[in-house]
């Protein structure tokens, strides 16, 4: 493919773009989070058309307006996120959408016959072809996943994070897997953020940053620090507000917390200090968050001053989260800026002395109408709303979920002055962020995640390979 | 160790495929015991009464007054499954009672040309309802109300009480039996033959589930789910002339408020979720409204027999209704681990 270039509502997400993959080859395509690798991903599968470029197969140029048109082609692929269809069984889900037919009818015999032969490819006998989904280990849908893949017949499978929801030893099945296509002649576009599994697997290596291509090279011709380095490596010349002195009293403290998604979490939060949550996306940022908050509550462990069983209890306890997605989950867009800074005082009674005037303007809406739908505000002024909502109620502990996301340059500079300034003024705050710079620069310390566990905490100023190094795991 | 056993362990492969315990735990077999239930608790209550339940004659009535809405929720069945939902199939009902009282005019040879223009204006609206679903993306609910409306419009403007005339070799059809089984029977059988048979040996019905189960694994896997969706609604609206088709041979006529006042619209519907159908979508199955539109007809016998006011009938329904999609709600969180 070439030049490919795609913009989502305006916002460019890639450019110029080229990437090309040679048949028995396995190409792994890495980058940070949101470098645009999923979203090229797409392009590849028909998923969305691109802006710009084209992409050739066998070098004559094909367009895709439909997934279907790529599977034409010999294109399959394998999403970070499963698709599959709980309600039906095994055999069902491989043949979707391409079920075999003898003399009009659906040919379930041969269905079911060619899922068993490939799940008896794979060495998978821990289930059959006729077992309902639903029924299945995430780890077993993943082979469902790949059988499905397989079942195509396909020239060209992309792998997003297919190793995302595996056990050790599935990941050892899942290489001799990629093994077996490469020696028939397949090409496999694999996305990784796990290091190890590009040195292991991976005949060339693309890098993405920022929507844009940084270099292909042979995976032979690099190290893991230069990989590293390639992937984050960039300027940090934006302007973050001065760093806490007077860093207080522990505002809120996790002891070996958890639940289904996280593990053995210890972490303290304190009055007058931002502490940063770094991680790869699944690692647990968003659900540890979450689980403070009550949302999704902690099972195990402790938490004091105690452990809020839902999000009622949590703002009880003085604890408020800027959610990651505003939109969904953090305002109610037709509604008004006054109702919806006014939605946690009406839940929970407000505590703050200031009115929703002194509120506004104290986070800085510009103009602050306090009558005009939330939805034709900007994003930043967006999440000044979000913040002025959680302020009503003067929280101890505010939590940060990708609070800059969208957001343009100004309003992020406004958004982090804000944030400091509540630290100063005793609250304690958590932030997740994506944008390794932004959290770099606003940390006081720094929390890394993996696999729902605390992988490492880094002080203030890390550099990014430090974060990346824990965050994707040390490389063998 | 960890990880080897756990792959190792044997999926619980009987209980996927269904021993007997487990079958009777999904909403399509517990709608059946619950119907049977339902007849044994009949029995006693006629029979407390003084009357005597289930004799030839009610057998046949709850037969006869099942297959109309039978027919419906069959088509009803199919829309559902696609994630979708037809509103309109009670007014198209009417206006295809029309359609076939006024061609067929008292006449036994325009019975065969009758038949056609009603499957045809009936497939017509159909198409309608799913283009407006899928081209205009609108919200089904709203696009067969609105389609519903526009019915009502024509039918209303056109009629103000029952026209045309059914011959009398049509008239057959719902009245008529073969041995204690009314041909009116024989029909819903046939529809829900054919409906199961697509269901479950087409691809068209492989693509039915997937679109209702989660329409955008259903394109990511290359499904036009589009199309799936409008056959879906053609099919929906073919079985509600069918319907109209046996209503008119029951009436010699063609009626206005032959379906508004059987209220096909929501009890197919009713019927449907009772049979454990997945309102949502991608979930259920035929058989089961089968035996919701049974379990309404026994209700409605035990009702009748015993001469309970008519209002009473109407509480029990719905605490009925509501209660069975509450039972399998609480299964489906049960089983999820």
């Amino acid at each position: 493919m070439r030049g490919i270039g795609k913009s989502f509502l305006g916002v460019r997400v890639l450019s110029g773009i080229d990437l090309e993959v040679t048949a028995g080859e396995v190409h792994a395509v890495v980058g940070e989070n949101g470098a645009g690798k999923s979203t090229l991903m797409k392009i590849i599968c028909g998923v969305h058309p691109p802006d710009d470029g084209t992409v050739e197969i066998d070098g004559r140029p094909v367009s895709f307006g439909h997934p279907l048109d790529a599977q034409r082609s010999g294109i399959a692929i394998i999403y970070q996120e499963f698709n599959l269809l709980p309600e039906r069984t095994v055999a069902e889900n491989v043949f979707l959408g391409r079920e075999p037919v003898r003399r009009g009818l659906v040919d379930r015999a041969a269905m079911e016959e060619a899922t068993a032969r490939l799940l008896d490819e794979l060495g998978e006998d821990s289930f059959g072809p006729r077992d309902a989904v639903k029924r299945l280990s995430v780890a077993q849908q993943q082979v469902v996943e790949i059988v499905k893949a397989l079942s195509v017949n396909a020239r060209l499978v992309v792998m997003d994070e297919p190793s995302a929801a595996l056990a050790e030893h599935e990941v050892e099945l899942l290489y001799e897997l990629i093994g077996r296509l490469r020696e028939r002649g397949v090409a496999v576009v694999y996305i990784s953020h796990r290091l190890r599994e590009v040195f292991d697997l991976a005949d060339r290596v693309t890098v993405l940053k920022d929507g844009a291509l940084v270099t292909t090279v042979p995976i032979s011709e690099v190290s893991s620090d230069e990989l590293i380095r390639l992937m984050v490596g960039r300027d940090l010349g934006t302007y973050f507000p001065p760093r806490s002195s007077a860093i207080g009293e522990a505002r809120l403290s996790l002891r070996r917390a958890g639940n289904h998604k996280l593990h053995d979490i210890d972490l303290e939060l304190r009055a007058g200090e931002i502490v940063g949550l770094a991680g790869l996306q699944g690692s647990g940022r968003s659900e540890l968050a979450k689980a403070i908050f009550g949302a999704e509550p902690f099972t195990t462990g402790e938490m004091t001053p105690s452990r809020p069983r839902s999000v009622r209890e949590g703002v009880a306890l003085g604890i408020g989260l800027v959610t990651e997605d505003r939109k969904a989950e953090g305002l109610a867009l037709r509604q008004s800026v006054r109702d919806n800074a006014l939605l946690v005082a009406r839940a929970v009674g407000a505590r703050s002395r200031d009115g929703v005037r002194d509120l506004l303007e104290r986070v800085r809406l510009s103009p602050p109408r306090q009558e005009q739908e939330v939805r034709y505000l900007s994003g930043g002024n967006q999440q000044k709303v979000v913040l002025a909502k959680w302020m009503t109620m003067a929280p101890r502990v505010l939590l940060f979920d990708e609070p800059t996301r969208g957001v343009d340059v100004g309003a992020k500079a406004a958004i982090h002055d804000l944030m400091r300034e509540l630290a100063d003024d005793g609250m304690a705050i958590m932030m997740i962020s994506s944008e390794l710079p932004e959290l770099i620069g606003m940390s006081d310390r720094m929390v890394v995640l993996r696999d729902g566990r605390i992988a490492g905490t880094l002080p203030a100023a890390p550099s990014e390979e430090a974060i990346m190094r824990l965050a994707a795991g040390e490389v063998a | 160790m960890n990880t080897l056993s756990r792959a190792r362990r044997p999926a619980p492969r009987s209980e996927a495929r269904g021993g007997l315990a487990a079958r009777l735990r999904e909403p399509t077999q517990v709608v059946f015991l619950a119907l049977l239930a339902l007849i044994a608790l009949g029995w006693v209550l006629v029979a407390l009464d003084g009357g005597q339940f289930l004799t030839m004659e009610s057998v046949v009535g709850i037969q006869q007054r099942s297959a109309a809405l039978g027919i419906v929720a069959i088509g009803q069945t199919l829309a559902i499954l696609a994630g979708s939902l037809d509103l309109s199939v009670a007014y198209l009902i009417s206006l295809t009672s029309l359609v076939a009282a006024e061609i067929m005019a008292g006449r036994d040879g325009n019975v065969l040309p009758a038949v056609a223009a009603v499957l045809g204006v009936s497939a017509l609206v159909g198409l309608v309802n799913g283009l407006v679903i899928t081209r205009l993306r609108v919200h089904a609910f709203i696009a067969t109300l609105g389609v519903a409306l526009i019915i009502k419009g024509v039918v209303d403007h056109l009629y103000d009480g029952p026209a045309g005339k059914v011959p009398e070799s049509f008239q057959l059809l719902g009245y008529s039996r073969i041995g204690p089984i009314p041909v009116s029977a024989v029909l819903w059988a046939g529809v829900a033959v054919v409906a199961w048979f697509l269901l479950s040996r087409t691809r068209l019905g492989y693509r039915v589930y997937a679109v209702g189960g989660n329409e955008e694994v259903a394109r990511l896997s290359g499904i036009r789910t589009g199309r799936a969706i409008v056959l879906t609604h053609v099919l929906c609206s073919v079985c509600a002339g069918i319907a109209g088709l046996l209503l008119a041979s029951r009436l010699g006529a063609g009626a206005p408020t032959v379906g508004t006042d059987g209220g096909y619209d929501l009890e197919s519907i009713a019927a449907v979720v009772l049979g454990g159908t997945a309102l949502a979508g991608g979930k259920g199955g035929v058989s089961g409204t089968v035996g919701g539109v049974l379990l309404l007809a026994v209700l409605d016998t035990i009702f009748n027999q015993l001469e309970v006011n008519s209002f009473v009938k109407d509480v029990v329904r719905g605490v009925v209704i509501v209660v069975a999609v509450a039972v399998y709600a609480r299964r489906i969180k049960g089983r999820s681990v």
